[in-house]
């Protein structure tokens, strides 16, 4: 039920971001400030949401083999690999590492 | 959704690609098409991942395929799996995926004034109004050109978006413990993938180093979900201090000129 909840909040609000946007007349959000804003507001959540998925387990830090898929990650990245290729060096690496150390 | 690192999307939206200026040349309807369909199928196809990672975030299969269905914008969906995950409080959770989901709002104020979409298609438009979408269309010469471009981009990846959701929440079941598959470090790629085009000045870099250190910091001190958004206030400390820093050296002007306009993501201000 709690996920229901989080699904349904999240579409209505999602959805709602969308339309304002086609709706409201130009100019309202162009302030400068408030484009700077909305720009830097998805690396500020985006980073430490890598951060967290990586490195956090419920409340406490680790580091474990996700970390090397997400440096496995961050190499095909800077190789411009194409993005599926990106998230699949994360997964086999995580994978692969697992196995080895059990 | 997925919005950085696809080469297909690097093309089309490149730099010094026109926009609606008029007495540009005229473009192809096929080329376009071709366009959109690179984008819309190689973004779509990572549908996948977010299936896979929603089912093993401990999300139904119905409830994976209604964020797909419903939200489509992937960061956020990614975000909202992850925090579920983490066991947080399901409205903390929304949030997070909403503040993501923002950005598409600035997608939108630019792509009515391009697509000029009558009243009663805009409700039905505003679904598809998401990274890949703005950037093809944004990259267009023309308004006709913008139109086949945020149609096409909006139905391939609405389709592939939605079947591979599927495909992978029932893979993800069928598999049963995701993490030995390594499954677990998909949604940390994704988001990697996504901020690694953005780090272009020192200005983003601040803010995402930041955004990791109290993401991090305060996770054994707030509720699951919380430091998150409490990482969100990097964005306007860093703001804050750079204008302060601008005021200072008596210019009012930011102290790097940004280059983002190129990727038909929100440009910046000048």
């Amino acid at each position: 039920m709690n996920i229901w909840i989080a699904v349904g909040a999240t579409a209505v609000g999602c959805y709602a971001v969308k339309l304002i946007g086609l709706l409201v007349p130009a100019g309202v959000l162009e302030r400068p400030v408030v484009r700077r804003l909305a720009a830097l507001l998805p690396v500020a959540l985006l980073a430490a949401l890598t951060a967290q998925q990586t490195f956090a387990d419920g409340r406490m830090l680790v580091l474990d083999a996700k970390a090397a898929g997400l440096a496995a990650a961050a190499v095909a990245l800077m190789l411009r690999a194409p993005f599926l290729v990106v998230v699949a060096a994360a997964v086999v690496v995580t994978a692969g590492l697992r196995a080895l150390t059990g | 959704m997925i919005r950085a690192g696809s080469p297909p999307e690097r093309e089309t939206a490149g730099p010094g690609a026109g926009r609606t200026e008029a007495g540009q040349a005229e473009k192809p309807d096929s080329a376009v098409v071709r366009d959109a369909l690179g984008v819309g199928i190689a973004v779509g196809l990572s549908g996948f991942a977010f299936g896979v990672t929603s089912a093993g975030s401990g999300l139904s299969v119905l409830q994976t395929c209604a964020l797909s269905l419903l939200v489509f914008t992937g960061a956020s969906q990614f975000a909202l799996v992850g925090a579920i995950a983490a066991g947080g409080n399901p409205l903390t959770a929304a949030a997070g995926a909403f503040f993501l989901g923002v950005r598409n709002a600035f997608y939108g104020l630019r792509l009515s004034q391009l697509l000029a979409l009558p009243r009663v298609v805009r409700p039905f438009a505003a679904h598809w109004v998401i990274d890949e979408t703005a950037a093809v269309s944004l990259a267009q010469p023309t308004r006709r050109s913008a139109r086949i471009g945020f149609t096409v981009t909006g139905l391939t990846l609405y389709v592939l978006w939605n079947l591979t959701t599927l495909l992978g929440a029932l893979g993800a079941q069928a598999i049963g413990d995701t993490d030995a598959w390594g499954l677990d470090a998909a949604g940390p790629a994704v988001f990697l993938a996504l901020l690694a085009p953005m780090l272009r000045t020192s200005t983003e870099r601040a803010v995402a180093g930041i955004a990791v250190l109290l993401g991090l910091g305060l996770l054994p001190v707030l509720p699951a979900g919380v430091p998150v958004l409490a990482a969100a206030l990097a964005a306007p400390a860093v703001l804050y201090v750079e204008g302060r820093r601008a005021a200072r050296r008596g210019t009012g002007e930011n102290p790097r000129p940004d280059t983002q306009k190129a990727d038909g993501r929100q440009g910046e201000d000048r």
